[in-house]
């Protein structure tokens, strides 16, 4: 492995100094220059981004995506590490199938693959998966989420949020009530009244947020709450911090930019869940992504492939792409608006997921004897999005749609997995 | 005009050509040989996802009336029912020549879907889509009104200050959305009375009034029209409505609420009607009732519609 120095990069505290990488770990952070010289004048060197919500597909659905096709787009998008969510097939609730994932993650090479376990068996709500099993294998299972479901049943929700206390465990929860959300296509509001289409109103993202919080204080476990999307549960979420509740919650990067306006022209690409909602939930959450309310971003990249978007909205499935995205919104929402800086970037994509989610070497500060794991963006670039990019998807939200800032170079365990904006094998 | 999607995209002056040219196709339709050639060698698809026999009729003999060729596609027993999506559906139907499509189907947006995905070449004309939009009911629904209102000086007027009440099943109708839309297009007040469950806010504030309660609204208001909608069993196994019985007895027409609306209040009803539901066997067969006349204008109002879309760019 060879040394390589990162000239002039600024670092998210807004200082600039040269990064000397050695044998996969920082070295260096200075004036002093070892090996190869790479110019990063104007570049932001931050911790490589962590992705804690991410839809690889594998196995069974790799007509959307595979691990190598989706750890490639997350390189491009800047990650060294993600999360993939359980909701394969088949589904990842036993010890066999996460190290699998793990496995295929690691072969692939260019991310860390953190699988998540699902807390019921099959995700069908009923009984808890071998939560233990999973933890303890080579995968160290830490997060459990049944993601794309909600643990709806009270009962069964308790006691996944007291038994992954046994391990360090936290429970993701998809919060969406089933029975108030049956056949739901998009937000509850304005535009579905008019565009007909059947509603997922709010207070069932916000009644499941509620109950959940509650259950973590009584159980005295922590609770993560994943794609956080009305302003109602903003105000929970920080009902529930100020109260001392060990609760974290992420937010998309399409919730923080797009609405449910965008399902006027019936595109199934908006379609998505939970949906598209209003200008004000819109604001509210990029708010509370300012203020510490919302600790993280997570992509929620969701592949699917093309017949299951060129149809009628009713028929299409749920979900977009967003790792190569993701980076250009929080730096919309932080950086471009003025409202943050640097430091909350790199908390929001990289230093807060790692922590929550317990991965090693991951989401490190950016200082000698840390994992070489880095993102380099250059803040000045505008991108127009095209396409799909890496994904062997191509259910692309941004099309058209110019953006703030470019992923130059990912640094992964010391080896450049993009360089130059592209994929570095 | 290249497709019929929803009301909204129709501008009053749109709508008064539209029911104008109804009218003259309602000569046609009181000769004796009751036929145009104006389509002669065009085909135009009736894609039915969804029942309707009524609506389906009243395409294929306004068509037949132009002298157009009809295909009736049922999306039961076809090839759908085996898992040809609606693109494949579109696409075979473009490859056979189709020059306009009638598209009902389950899905809101399904019309506006197949209008704009490129998968077909021909006019799409939105025979209802799920619980959207029904443009041509919308159509035939002011036609009809202005016919009874202005007689035979209809021509060129729309239906200006008329007060007209829609009762029931707002949320789920695309009856209401379209005349909705439409009947304040031609410059009518529209109020909206339904059960809190079925009125959504964003609907209720496009409206003049809206209430909860039909006594009252009728001792509020003087209707020049009231619509009531068909209202599904369906909505009560879903708790919209405890029962039957309750919601005929708040919501529904009937012969004493008919003896307190006013004399030339006219009734209205899209079909099909549950008698002793909705409206009762006296209100239906009043003298007040324009149902029969609604299902007759349709067969006029949906020529006029192909009329537009297809002749239009032929000449």
């Amino acid at each position: 492995m060879n040394d390589f120095t990162l000239i002039s990069a600024t670092l998210p505290n807004g200082s600039v100094a040269n990064i000397v990488v050695s044998n996969g770990f920082i070295a260096h952070i200075g004036a002093e220059v070892r090996g190869e010289q790479i110019d990063a004048q104007g570049l932001v060197a931050l911790p490589g981004f962590v992705d804690l919500h991410t839809h690889l597909r594998e196995p069974g659905f790799e007509q959307s995506e595979t691990i190598l096709t989706g750890t490639r787009a997350a390189a491009l998008g800047g990650y060294t590490a993600v999360h993939a969510m359980a909701n394969t097939h088949p589904v990842a609730d036993t010890a066999g199938v996460v190290e699998q994932v793990k496995t295929l993650g690691d072969e692939a090479g260019y991310v860390q693959v953190q699988p998540i376990g699902a807390v019921t068996v099959g995700l069908e709500g009923k009984q808890l998966a071998e939560l233990g099993a999973m933890a303890q294998s080579k995968a160290q299972v830490r997060v459990f989420s049944d993601d794309g479901k909600c643990v709806s049943d009270p009962v069964l929700m308790r006691r996944a949020l007291a038994y992954v206390k046994s391990f360090g465990g936290v429970i993701a929860q998809h919060a969406q009530e089933p029975r108030l959300t049956e056949n739901s296509q998009m937000h509850e509001g304005a535009v579905s009244s008019e565009l007909g289409l059947a509603g997922w109103p709010a207070v069932a993202e916000e009644s499941i947020i509620a109950r959940d919080v509650l259950l973590a204080e009584a159980v005295g476990s922590r609770i993560h709450i994943c794609h956080l999307s009305t302003a109602g549960s903003v105000e929970i979420v920080r009902w529930a911090k100020q109260r001392g509740i060990n609760v974290t919650a992420e937010v998309t990067p399409h919730h923080l930019l797009l609405t449910d306006e965008l399902a006027r022209g019936y595109d199934p690409v908006f379609k998505v869940n939970p949906p598209l909602r209003t200008a004000a939930d819109v604001m509210a959450l990029r708010e509370a992504l300012v203020d510490g309310t919302i600790d993280i971003v997570a992509t929620d990249h969701a592949p699917h492939p093309t017949e299951s978007k060129d149809c009628e909205w009713a028929a299409a499935a749920f979900g977009m792409l967003g790792l190569e995205t993701a980076a250009s919104i929080a730096q919309d929402v932080l950086i471009e608006s003025g409202a943050s800086n640097w430091q909350r970037f790199a908390d929001v994509m990289s230093t807060v997921p790692a922590s929550i989610s317990g991965i090693e070497g991951q989401g490190q500060p950016l200082e000698v004897g840390s994992a070489a794991n880095i993102a380099l963006i250059d803040p000045s670039a505008k991108r127009t999005i095209q396409d799909g990019g890496a994904s062997k998807s191509d259910n692309q939200p941004y099309r058209g749609m110019t953006l703030p800032g470019a992923v130059i170079h990912t640094i992964f365990r010391g080896v450049f997995t993009v360089r130059d904006s592209k994929l570095s094998r | 005009m290249k497709n019929l999607l929803s009301a909204s995209e129709l501008s009053r002056d749109d709508i008064v050509r539209i029911l104008d040219t109804a009218n003259e196709m309602s000569g046609v339709n009181d000769r004796e040989i009751k036929k145009l050639p104006t389509l002669r060698g065009k085909t135009v698809v009736n894609l039915f996802f969804e029942d309707s026999t009524r609506t389906r009729i009243s395409f294929e003999v306004a068509a037949k009336r132009l002298s157009a060729d009809v295909i009736n596609f049922a999306a039961k027993g076809s090839s759908v029912s085996k898992g040809e999506s609606l693109k494949d559906t579109a696409q075979t139907l473009e490859a056979m020549g189709a020059d306009a499509v009638v598209i009902r189907h389950y899905a809101s947006g399904a019309a506006h879907t197949l209008a704009h995905s490129g998968w077909i070449n021909g006019a799409i004309v939105n025979a209802g889509d799920g619980t959207h939009e029904h443009p041509t009911q919308a159509l035939l629904d002011a036609y009809t009104l202005r016919e009874s209102v202005h007689g035979h000086a209809a021509l060129g007027k729309g239906l200006d200050g008329l007060r007209v009440a829609i009762v029931g099943d707002i949320a789920h109708s695309r009856v209401a959305r379209s005349n909705l839309t439409m009947l304040q297009a031609l410059g009518a007040e529209v109020h909206l009375i339904a059960p809190a469950t079925l009125l959504p806010g964003a609907l209720a504030s496009r409206a003049s009034s809206f209430s909860y309660s039909l006594d009252e609204s009728i001792a509020c208001h003087h209707f020049d029209a009231i619509m009531m909608l068909r209202v599904q069993s369906e909505r009560m196994s879903a708790s919209f409505f405890p029962s039957e019985r309750e919601y005929s007895k708040i919501w529904g027409l009937n012969a004493e609420r008919l003896s307190r609306l006013g004399e030339n209040t006219r009734v209205m009803h899209p079909g099909p009607m549950n008698r002793g539901l909705e409206i009762d066997a006296t209100s239906a067969d009043s003298k007040n009732s324009l149902v029969l006349r609604q299902v007759a204008n349709g067969v006029s109002v949906r020529m006029a519609v192909l009329y537009e879309l297809m002749a239009g760019g032929a000449q």
